[in-house]
Parts: structure tokens; sequence; C-alpha cells
């Protein structure tokens, strides 16, 4: 391709993502964003003006060196994109999907202060997916091996990045996954529609191709616990993430009908429910049925437009303050919109009503109107005395968040964890206050994102190779 | 994977099963359980651990076939193998010498409560089982019931084996002769453990019941188990499976049991269809 200018460079608007048209999209199952094609990536990435001191790498949490992968592409270089990618992000397919970039990469991006920053995430999607159709996910480099044996305690984005890193430091690994199906929430949590779990477990296996063993059904604190871990392994890395949910505490919340986000999540994405009665696991029958989801973040947003697909007539999103502090990805909101949610804001659920034979049939709510800011910055949803509201409403879920789940830390009462039940670490290092124990991910931060938990396990596999050298 | 090492029917749609599962078999404590998938495609069900072999490294599981999965599952034979099998699950029996116990189990209750019944044996107690079947074909563990108590009752609805009559009546006849009975374990259909909550709650005698919601992942992390107990709600995989039965709000139960009712109807039928289109294929190919 011909030399550009960099004033050409700057004339060239930004790629919009293909995607499914919503009216469509809303009812079927398939992956909403299509992919940039070859001439498009290479377009897009020309828009990258590769800034001697890029802000970008330092907005993006694992530093992606991004100037360089998207001259890659630029060059029509698309091999040597991915594996740029892979030097710092085990997971690229996924995270250029779901990655925040709103507020990360992309908001510190030179040309975002004119509006529209590089597409980065679509960029990193397209090397990974490219590497994927074309040549197959590359196996992680394996090392010479050192005889050590680590254990990982959870097969979602810490595992797995950990794993993958340790693997290559020559390290035997050992997953231990507490479900059927390894990935975590990228399995059982984020819809197929926007994360198809055929890249999930392509990943997946190609770590089991360089040598890392998966061992599904162990819920580690039960089937086994961390200390007798320890006896067969030189270390152990806890990446169980946040998997606790949180319900309201309002009356009616036992209701047939009501449903936590996990729950609801589980049964259609790991279950398939939506292929019932093809797959045995049932959903509550949604279909021209009206649901709300009480929440704002990815997880509300994942819940509410499974429900559309489900078939449901009318599919709310209730949130307490506004639809600025809602915590999901605005990409997510703006498809959420498209396909046609209703988003009802400033009002909080007081109790849940059911007919004689225990099913959900109403909510009942508290306008409210935004006071002061709170601890967290965020203006603080005050109650309208008197301004109460009942909606008829047949299935609701509560997607308000995840705690830590007390499995590993009953049965490991040395561990140390703070009030929330989060393992406490040394977060240079990742290290436990349990000699040869680490751990990372939602499990040490509470509910995060993908890249944080990615960053974590990575973290983590370098300080317990050092362990490991020093044992 | 795991193999069925043995299966036979013990009862009308009830079946035995021994299955290799070492780890588990060597971790079992009365009153656990385990989730299994029959196929691919399969549901989640949680099945109790009746028994463990560790010399064989197997656990025994018996099911009752209601519905599609454990239906499927009784249709499995020794060679077979389980898609997938985690456990041991929830938290075990609490198990101490109280004194005399009564272990109720009503149907395939009576496998669920077997393990606890044997462990509270080995810890002292004087144990008595109540076996209850609505005929006699529904008594199941006669035999491994006598091995491990002092006493065993029969009941049936009908008549046709033991005693005529609900597993209450004897309960309260064994109240009402004087036994001074410090310990009830009662486990079977909700309104057969109701029923066992309201004849002890006078007497104010212990009473455990071990309850049977619908469950997805089985580890805490789904709440789809949830019940109330004590005006709380607790997620019964990992606070339970057993539970005060003076506290348990069955009415609950029951009706977050019959959830998916009208759907599991159509899974039934589809299976069914399946079943017949196969059968046809068979005769006409
Ligand atoms: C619905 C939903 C949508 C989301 N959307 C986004 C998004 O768009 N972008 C984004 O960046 N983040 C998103 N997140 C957050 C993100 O998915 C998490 O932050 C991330 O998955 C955390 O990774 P993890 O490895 O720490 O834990 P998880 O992904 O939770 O994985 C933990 C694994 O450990 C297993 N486990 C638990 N206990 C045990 C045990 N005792 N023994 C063995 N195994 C055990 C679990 O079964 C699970 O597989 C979303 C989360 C949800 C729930
Ligand atoms: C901790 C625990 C231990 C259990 N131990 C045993 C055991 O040892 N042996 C055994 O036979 N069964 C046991 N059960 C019950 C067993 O899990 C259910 O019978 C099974 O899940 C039904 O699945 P299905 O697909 O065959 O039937 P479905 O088609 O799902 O259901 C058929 C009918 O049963 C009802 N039902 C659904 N789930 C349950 C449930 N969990 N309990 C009771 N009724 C239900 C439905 O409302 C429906 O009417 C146990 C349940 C729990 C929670
Ligand atoms: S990993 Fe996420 S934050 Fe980092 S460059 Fe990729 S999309 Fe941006
Ligand atoms: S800040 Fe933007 S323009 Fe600069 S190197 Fe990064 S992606 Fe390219
Ligand atoms: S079965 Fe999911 S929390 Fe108990």
């Amino acid at each position: 391709m011909a030399e550009i200018t960099q004033a050409q460079r700057m004339k060239i608007q930004r790629h919009p993502m293909p995607e499914q048209d919503p009216k469509v999209r809303a009812r079927n199952f398939k992956e909403v964003n299509f992919g940039y094609d070859e001439k498009t990536a290479i377009e897009e990435a020309n828009r990258c003006i590769q800034c001697p001191k890029p802000n970008c790498v330092k907005g993006c949490p694992v530093n992606v060196k991004i100037p360089t992968f998207i001259q890659a592409i630029a060059d029509g270089a698309f091999r040597d994109a991915a594996q740029i990618l892979k030097q710092d992000n085990a997971l690229p397919a996924v995270c250029g999907r779901v990655c925040p970039q709103e507020v990360q990469c992309e908001k510190v991006c030179i040309l975002a202060k004119k509006g529209k920053p590089v597409a980065i995430g679509n960029l990193e999607r397209f090397a990974a997916d490219w590497e994927r159709e074309n040549i197959g996910v590359h196996p992680p480099h394996v090392g010479k091996k050192t005889g050590k044996k680590v254990a990982i305690v959870g097969g979602g984005p810490a595992g797995l990045s950990c794993a993958g890193d340790l693997i290559s430091m020559g390290h035997d690994v050992t997953v231990f996954e507490a479900l059927h199906t390894i990935g975590g929430v990228l399995m059982y949590g984020i819809p197929e529609f926007r994360l198809p779990k055929d890249i999930v477990q392509k990943e997946v296996e190609s770590l089991m191709e360089a040598g890392v063993v998966f061992k599904p059904n162990m819920v580690i604190g039960l089937s086994t616990t961390i200390d007798e871990l320890l006896q067969e392994y030189n270390a152990v890395f806890v990446g169980v993430g946040a998997g606790l949910p949180y319900f309201l505490n309002i009356p009616g919340e036992n209701l047939n009908g009501v449903y936590s986000s996990n729950e609801y999540l589980t049964r259609v994405n790991l279950m398939k429910a939506y292929t019932f009665p093809s797959a045995d696991t049932p959903i509550y029958d949604v279909a021209e049925k009206n649901v709300a989801v009480f929440g704002g973040g990815n997880t509300a947003m994942d819940a509410v437009r499974t429900s559309l697909r489900l078939g449901a007539k009318k599919a709310m999103i209730m949130y307490r303050r506004t639809e600025e502090e809602m915590p999901a990805r605005k990409e997510e909101i703006h498809h959420a919109k498209e396909e046609g949610v209703e988003f009802n804001t400033l009002l909080a659920p007081l109790e849940f009503k059911g007919d004689e034979r225990g099913k959900l049939n109403a909510v009942v709510l508290q306008k409210c109107e935004l006071g002061e800011p709170d601890a967290s910055g965020r203006r603080r949803p005050v109650p309208i005395d008197g301004a109460i509201v009942e909606i008829p409403i047949d299935v609701a879920v509560v997607a308000i968040g995840n705690g830590s789940n007390p499995i590993v830390s009953r049965t490991t009462p040395d561990l140390e964890v703070n009030k929330w039940g989060n393992i406490i670490v040394d977060e240079t290092t990742m290290k436990t206050n349990k000699k040869g124990v680490f751990a990372g991910g939602d499990i040490v931060s509470g509910g995060a994102t993908v890249i944080l938990a990615m960053g974590a396990g990575r973290t983590a596999a370098k300080s317990i190779d050092e362990y490991l050298k020093s044992e | 994977m795991n193999k069925i090492i043995f299966a036979e029917f013990i009862g009308p749609d009830t079946k035995m099963f021994r299955i290799d599962a070492p780890l588990i078999a060597a971790k079992q404590k009365p009153g656990q359980f385990i989730i299994l998938r029959v196929s691919p495609e399969g549901e989640r069900i949680p099945l109790t651990i009746a028994d463990s072999d560790t010399k064989e490294g197997s656990i025994t599981i018996i099911a009752q076939g209601i519905g599609k999965t454990t239906k499927e599952l009784n249709n499995l034979n020794a060679g077979d193998y389980i898609q997938d099998l985690v456990g041991p699950l929830g938290k075990p029996s609490h198990i101490e010498n109280f004194g005399t116990a009564v272990s109720i189990g009503g149907g395939v209750g009576t496998a669920i409560a077997y393990s606890t019944a044997k462990g509270l044996k080995h810890a002292g107690n004087k144990v008595i089982s109540i076996i209850g079947g609505r005929s006699k074909e529904y008594v199941i563990l006669e035999k491994e019931m006598r091995d491990i108590a002092d006493e065993v009752i029969i009941t049936t609805d009908d008549g046709s084996y033991g005693k005529k009559g609900f597993v209450t009546d004897s309960l309260k006849e064994i109240i009402d002769s004087g036994e001074k009975v410090d310990f009830v374990l009662a486990i079977g259909p909700i309104p057969m453990m109701k029923a066992v909550a309201d004849v002890t709650r006078p007497y104010g005698i212990k009473t455990v019941v071990s309850l049977n919601p619908i469950m997805v992942d089985g580890t805490g992390m789904c709440g789809g188990c949830r019940a109330v107990v004590d005006d709380k709600t607790v997620f019964v995989c990992v606070d339970g499976p057993e539970f005060d039965a003076h506290k348990v709000d069955f009415r609950l139960l029951t009706q977050r049991n019959r959830i998916y009712n009208d759907q599991e109807k159509e899974s039934v039928e589809n299976h069914n269809c399946r079943m017949l289109k196969m059968a046809d294929e068979v005769a006409n190919g």
C-alpha cells in the first residue's frame, strides 16, 4: 500500500462495527457484531498516527503494545499482529469483544480528543479472529520442563492466563474447575450473542495442546482442599471468581419467576436452556411475558437482551440511578436500546408480588431523584416521598452484583480474607498469607473485568515462577 | 466420565447404581450429595450418596425415575458411563450420640436417610428405622436397614406389607409407648416431612429434614436452590441440605419445586416422542 500522509490519515473516519440488524438479532442468539473484513481493518489501522509516546498503552491494564500491533495490521501482517497481542494478552479474541475500551485504551487515545479514537478493540478482535480462522489458535510456546507442578483453582480468565504463562515457563499445570465446562464467566455468564462459546473453547483447547491438564467437576474445598493440593503441587493459584449472587432482600424475592442473574444466565448459556426441550434444562417461560432486570451493569444488559431473545414481549431495565451512572459498557447500553429494551431509571424495588400459586406478577417500586454524591462519587438516589408505582411483570432478574463464594475460605481457615470474603494478597506479587498460595481475579478484587482478571493471573504466574525457582 | 460398575432396580422405577468415583468415595460423609449429567445436553441433577466403598472406589446412588433425567439415568446399566459427576457437595449431616434416634424414610427418601442412619448408629445411638412406601414394592433397603438399625418398622399406605398407615402413625406409636426419642431424621416427599415435623414439634424433639429444591451448580453460585428456614433465605446446596424441620417453610419449598412443571411435561413428552420414533425406525428399519 502506498504511504499515506499524516493529513490523509486524519481524514479517515472511524469505521463502525458491522452488525446484525437490531430487529433481527433481538430474536436470535447469534453474535451481534460481525467483525471487520481485511480491507476495513487495514483502513482503520491507518488511522493510528503511531504516537511516539502512546497514551493508549498506558490506558490498557496489561499494556498491550497497541501501536505495534496496529502497524502490523496496517502492513497486512495479520499473523504478526496476533502474535504481538499475545505477548501481553492471552485472550485477545475475548478482550477485543468485551473490554470496556471506552474507559481504557480508547479513552486516552490521542484521537479521542477529536471524538473518534482508533477502534483498538475492534482491531484486536480482528487480528485474533484472523489468526484463529486462517491458521488456528497458536498454543503457547512450552518452555524446558522444570519438574515443578502448579495447581490452578478455577478455569476463568484469571486461571487460564496464569496457566498459559506457567506452561510456557516449563512448569506442569493442572486446572481444577467446579463446573463441567472450562471458561468461568466467559462460558456461563456472558451470552453467545456477545461472545461465541466456540472462541473460548478454542483458547482452552490450545492450552490443552500445550499440555495444561484440565480437571472439570472438581469443587476445591469439597472434592479436595487447598491443603491437600499443596501436598501434591509446589504452588497453588486461586482464581475462583466472584460467584455468590446478591439479592435485593425485599419481600417476595423467593416467588417463582424471580432469578439471580447468575442462575438466569447459567441456565441459558451453560445449560443451553434456549434450545429446550432439545437440551434438558428448562428456563421459566418468558415468551410474550414482561421481564424486568434490576441493575445497570454488563450483567444486567446481558440478562435483559437474553430475555428479548427468549421471546419476551417487554424487556425492561430498572435502575436506581440514571443512565450516566450505569457501569455497563457503552456499546451494550446502545445495543440494548437498539434492540428495543426499555430503560427505566431512578426506580428502587420495594416488593415483589405474586398470585396464589406463588408466581410473580408485579413489582412495587419507589421513585427516586438524584441527591448528593456518595462515597463512590456518584450521585446518590434519594426516594421521593409517596412516589410509589406498581408495574406488572412475570419475570424478574436481579443483577446487582456478586460477592465471594465462601467454599474455599471456609475450608482453608488459615487463608486471610477481608470482611467481604475477598482473598487478601500483596498486589505486586499476588501472594496470599499462606505459603505457596497465590490468588487473583474477581476473588481478590471483587467483580471487575476480564482483562483485570487476566492481568492478575499473569502477574501471579511471574511471581509463582520466582517462588518455584527460589524453593 | 464415570463408569457404572453395578446397576439394579430395587423398586418400581427405582434403581441402585454403584459408580466408579474413587475421589468422591474417599471424601464422602453422610448427608452429602453429588450432581450428575447423564449426557452432553443433559440437566445437572442432585442425588444423595447413599453409600460408598473406598476399597472398590465407588459410590452408591439410588434414583427414582420421575422425570426426563432420572428416567434416562435409570435406562443405564453396568458398563455404561455417566457424563459428569461432581461431589461430594453440601454439608455433612450433624451426627452425635443423641440417645435414641428415629430415622424415617418415605419412598426413595429411605435411600437418602440410609447413610445418615448408619452414621448415627456408629456414633452410638439406638437407631429405629421406619421405612414407608405406597405399597409393598415401594419399600426399599429393608435388608440394609436391618443390618444397621436396632429396630425396623415398615409401613405401607395400603397395608400390603408391614403396618397399614403412614410413617407418622408409627412415629406417634413409638413416642406414645414411652420410648424417649431424642432425635428424628425424616426424609421423603415434602408432605411427609412436614407431617413428621408437626408430630414432633409439640414434644420438642430435635427433628432434621433433608430438602430437595431444584439445583443447577450446587456450589452456591446461582441461588436457584434457595429456601426459607427460620425466616431467613438459605442456599440449600451449600448451607444444607439438612435443616431443622421445625423452622423450614415447606409451603415455599413445594411452590418453588413446581416452577418448571409445565416445561418438564413437555420435556418428557418430547423424550417419549423420540423413543416412539426410534421404536418405529427399528420396527420399520
Ligand atoms: C454476565 C456478566 C457479564 C460480564 N461482562 C463483562 C464484559 O463485558 N467485560 C468485562 O471485562 N467483564 C465482564 N464481566 C466480568 C468478568 O467476566 C469477570 O470479571 C471475570 O470473568 C473474572 O474472572 P475470574 O477468572 O476471576 O473469575 P470467573 O470468570 O468467575 O471464573 C472463576 C471460575 O472458578 C470456578 N470456581 C469457583 N469456585 C471454585 C472451586 N471451589 N473449585 C473449583 N473451581 C471453582 C468457577 O466455576 C469459575 O469457572 C461480566 C461478568 C458477568 C457475570
Ligand atoms: C440434595 C438432594 C438430594 C437428592 N437425592 C435424591 C436421591 O438420592 N434419589 C432420588 O431419586 N432423588 C433425589 N433428589 C431429587 C432429584 O434430584 C430429582 O428427582 C431430579 O432432579 C428430578 O429430575 P428429572 O429431570 O428426572 O425430573 P424433572 O422432569 O426435572 O421433574 C419431574 C417432577 O419432579 C419435580 N422435581 C424437580 N426437581 C425436583 C427435586 N430436586 N426434588 C423433587 N422434585 C423435583 C418437578 O416439579 C416435576 O414435577 C435429590 C434432590 C436434592 C436437592
Ligand atoms: S486488552 Fe482491552 S484495554 Fe487492552 S488494548 Fe485490548 S481492548 Fe484495549
Ligand atoms: S494513542 Fe491512538 S493514535 Fe496514538 S498510538 Fe495509540 S491508538 Fe494510535
Ligand atoms: S444450586 Fe446454585 S446456588 Fe445452590
